[in-house]
């Protein structure tokens, strides 16, 4: 790589790398990439009422295991006097609850917070082939008689699925039908019925569980969706209008033909579901995210600090910034100022003042300041002692005007405590420089000119925007630093420099 | 103003900008380890003494506060000198004395200097007033040049100088800066004085600018400025391009003033030689920055690079005092 170059690779790998982790939080980890955005989330709570019977209770709770749209978190199980453990596996989870003895009837709670999520997941897991059911007759006959038939009609599995599902709930007319149907004493046992048609053709399939997610549903139906599976991926029916895919608002809950809740030495006397819909900061949820998922990118933000540190590190990280500002009126404008990064750190006092005040406050030290320091100059001290003088007299002007400001009840005179004094007394020693070499008017133009600079790194500093970023996004300093490198290397000429070599303009003689 | 336009234009006429110079020559052919040579003007005096090179007398060097107060031990009896800071930029700091009368100093500007003022600069001085990032400094204090008459019509007060741009040894570019009132005889163009274009072969001046401005005759003197031969030309170039060897920076401006009986003396060096004299000149300087590029960094004696900077950079002698404005030509 020759050296010429390298800052143009440094420059994109520092865009690069910047944009990646700030793309890898916003899509994968959810961060908003703008403040103030609330997400979509649901309270889901289940209550189990059991009654006692005889003997050691025994309760098993499904949970939700890898819904596909959904994540969830903040799962709390309410369940006095039981031993909880939990059975984890990738697609089904499941809570136990034990207990010796019950006396008494007692209810269990578990509540869940869903939240949306992009990533899409497997459904379940690669399943094997499945069994051909053994039937007696007339059903094994009557089995071999639909499939085929269903077969003949349809092209594909898809169209299989959907032509058994339609069979099944269309069954007038259809003797064979109506013979597995006259067996059946609920239609929810219909999936079943049709599993068995699909088994029969060699389809593997599944029952999936879930609830739709809806507002204020205080008792949530259970609805079974039937996924088969098409040697690559499963495919999800509605058993009962043999619509495919995922219906909006259904969470997957869990697998497999059992029921959501078991009891053993107890009775189940009621299972609730109730969901509620909830507002909560997509920040917060993003970081619930990045604990869920161990990010450890997504742990690369300052509001992992403590809160006093954040506050320090919000205002660091926008440096860049202003300085970036700087960069730009220097290199591509080409202005001059007193002090290269004198303006930012003017610009980090205005943050507290407000700008306009700021700047009155500023002219106002200033100009005391050079009044002084010309008075010093006819006491001919020395250099440093000099310097040092001037620092104290801006000290002692900031205290009087922010006494007698509090005298008159003005808040704003307590603020300029915050400007950096030793900053603003190289400013007016330049300037008092400036001022005998250069005249007073090329001085006052320059302090003016440093003024305007510092007011627009402030106003580029206070955009709110920002300082949201470089709280959430750190990495974008990344960013500001690829282009500070590119800058760095711009060799043409400066906007000043335009006016500056207007009379050259015309071309050669 | 268009000034993607404009950009263009300039980029045309082979104009150099300020972050041009500093990316793809400064940065590249000024080795940071040269610098101290040409920045610290006791060090440059000296090595340009050792290659043979004319200077001003070095008369002393305060460099405690206490010497300041002895000034007049240090001074010897001289009338007339010049107080610089050694790591001064710009012109920033440089004090012309021109006489003495009853125990006060006369400034170039005619003004009277006290003893105490004096000290109290030179204590700035050495204080760091006028150096880079507020370094502690010292004072140099080098015997006054008087100027060469050729100029005494285009000068108010002070002393006129000659800049030539060395580029990898030839010289490529030159103009003559001439004091004005505005630049309290300083001549620096930053500080308001005249910048005047020079035929590099012939050393007849051919324009004048003040500021970012061209004006064709001198707003104190109201002379006319272009069509004047300057004196000792030949030696002029000879010794900027001499200059390379000394110092060994790649773009280099060589600031030299013609002294009535010594000829031309090189005053100073400046590793980041101004812009300006590219308006004095009229023309861009990276076409004759490309030129000497395309010669490949041959190995040539400074007579050689002379004479090919001469046949390649010069115009018609004829063509030049055929200007409107009458020759001056006290030679």
């Amino acid at each position: 790589m020759s050296k010429h170059r390298q800052w143009i690779v440094l420059s994109l790998l520092l865009l690069l790398l910047g944009g990646l982790i700030f793309t890898y939080k916003v899509m994968w980890l959810g961060f908003p990439a703008l403040p103030n955005v609330t997400s979509k989330a649901w309270t889901v709570q289940v209550r189990l009422e059991i009654q006692p019977e005889d003997g050691p209770v025994r309760v098993e709770l499904k949970l939700p295991s890898r819904p596909r749209g959904y994540t969830v978190r903040n799962e709390i199980f309410i369940s006095r006097g039981f031993g909880l453990t939990l059975d984890e596996e990738t697609f089904r989870r499941q809570a136990d609850w034990a207990i010796r003895e019950l006396h008494e009837t007692r209810t269990l709670y578990y509540r869940v917070t869903v939240i949306p999520e992009t990533r899409q997941r497997r459904l379940a897991s690669r399943p094997a082939k499945p069994q051909a059911p053994q039937l007696e007759e007339p059903f094994g006959t009557a089995l071999k008689d639909v499939v085929a038939r269903a077969r003949e009609e349809s092209a594909d599995l898809e169209s299989f699925t959907a032509s058994i599902l339609y069979r099944l709930n269309n069954a007038a007319g259809d003797e064979n039908i109506k013979l597995f149907l006259s067996e059946i004493e609920d239609r929810s046992e219909l999936v079943q019925l049709a599993q068995t048609f699909l088994s029969e053709a060699g389809i593997p399939n599944q029952q999936i569980h879930g609830v739709m997610l809806q507002n204020k549903i205080q008792r949530a139906a259970v609805r079974t969706l039937l996924a088969v599976y098409d040697g690559d991926d499963w495919l999800l029916f509605d058993p009962m209008t043999g619509r495919q895919g995922l219906p909006d608002g259904f969470m997957i809950w869990w697998r497999g033909d059992e029921h959501l809740a078991m009891v053993t030495g107890a009775r189940l006397q009621d299972v609730q579901i109730s969901i509620k819909q909830s507002f909560e900061s997509a920040l917060d949820l993003a970081f619930d995210r990045v604990e869920l998922k161990n990010s450890r990118i997504g742990k690369i933000s300052i509001l992992q600090l403590p809160v006093q540190t954040q506050s320090v590190y919000e205002v660091l990280l926008l440096v860049p910034f202003g300085i970036l500002v700087i960069v730009f009126l220097r290199n591509f404008v080409g202005l001059n100022s007193f002090g290269t990064f004198a303006p930012v750190l003017i610009a980090l006092a205005f943050r507290e003042t407000e700008l306009l005040k700021g700047i009155l406050l500023f002219i106002l030290i200033v100009s005391l300041g050079l009044f002084f320091r010309f008075y010093l100059e006819r006491l001919r001290l020395l250099l440093v002692p000099r310097l040092a003088a001037v620092v104290t007299i801006v000290v002692l002007l900031m205290t009087t005007i922010s006494i007698i400001s509090n005298q008159l009840g003005a808040e704003t005179g307590l603020s300029i405590s915050l400007f950096p004094m030793v900053i603003i007394a190289m400013v007016i020693e330049r300037m008092s420089i400036v001022w005998e070499e250069r005249g007073a008017l090329t001085s006052i133009r320059e302090g003016f000119g440093s003024l305007m600079m510092a007011a627009l790194a402030f106003l580029v500093m206070s955009l709110d925007i920002l300082a949201y970023w470089v709280t959430v996004f750190p990495e974008i300093n990344l960013i500001i630093l690829g282009i500070i490198v590119a800058s760095g290397r711009y060799t043409g000429f400066r906007i000043t420099e335009l006016i500056r070599f207007r009379q050259l303009a015309g071309g050669r003689e | 103003m268009n000034f993607p336009g404009q950009a263009m234009r300039l980029k045309r006429s082979g104009v150099l900008g300020l972050n041009c110079r500093n990316g793809d020559y400064i940065m590249k052919f000024n080795r940071r380890c040269f610098y101290p040579l040409v920045d610290d003007k006791v060090l440059c005096k000296e090595r340009l003494q050792e290659q043979g090179l004319a200077v001003p007398d070095l008369i002393g060097i305060v460099r405690w506060m206490r010497q300041a107060a002895q000034i007049d031990e240090l001074l010897k009896g001289s009338r007339e000198f010049v107080i610089k800071p050694a790591h001064g930029s710009g012109g920033d700091g440089i004090l012309l004395i021109t006489d003495r009368k009853s125990g006060y100093f006369v400034d170039s500007d005619g003004g009277l200097v006290q003893q105490a003022d004096l000290e109290h600069h030179l204590t700035n001085v050495i204080g760091g007033l006028y150096s880079l990032g507020g370094q502690p400094d010292v004072a140099m204090i080098e015997s006054l040049v008087h100027f060469d008459p050729v100029f005494s019509d285009l000068t108010y007060h002070g002393v006129p100088d000659i800049r030539v741009i060395v580029y990898q040894g030839f010289p490529v570019m030159a103009m003559a800066r001439l004091p004005t009132r505005k630049s309290h005889g300083k001549a620096n163009l930053h500080q308001g004085a005249i910048g005047v274009g020079i035929d590099l072969c012939s050393g007849i001046t051919v324009g004048g600018v003040s500021g970012n401005d061209l004006v064709s005759e001198h707003p104190d003197t109201g002379s006319a400025i272009a069509g004047l031969r300057i004196p000792h030309w030949s030696r002029i170039v000879s010794m900027s391009a001499r200059c390379y060897e000394a110092v060994g920076l790649g773009y280099l401006g060589v600031d030299i003033v013609l002294d009535r009986d010594l000829g031309p003396l090189i005053l100073e060096l400046n590793a980041r030689p101004g812009l300006n004299i590219q308006i004095a000149n009229r023309r861009g300087l990276c076409e004759r920055l490309d030129a000497v590029d395309q010669l490949g960094m041959p190995n040539m004696t400074h007579e050689k690079r002379v004479e090919w900077a001469c046949k390649t950079f010069g115009e018609h002698e004829s063509d030049l005092l055929t200007l409107p404005s009458a020759p001056l030509d006290l030679n």
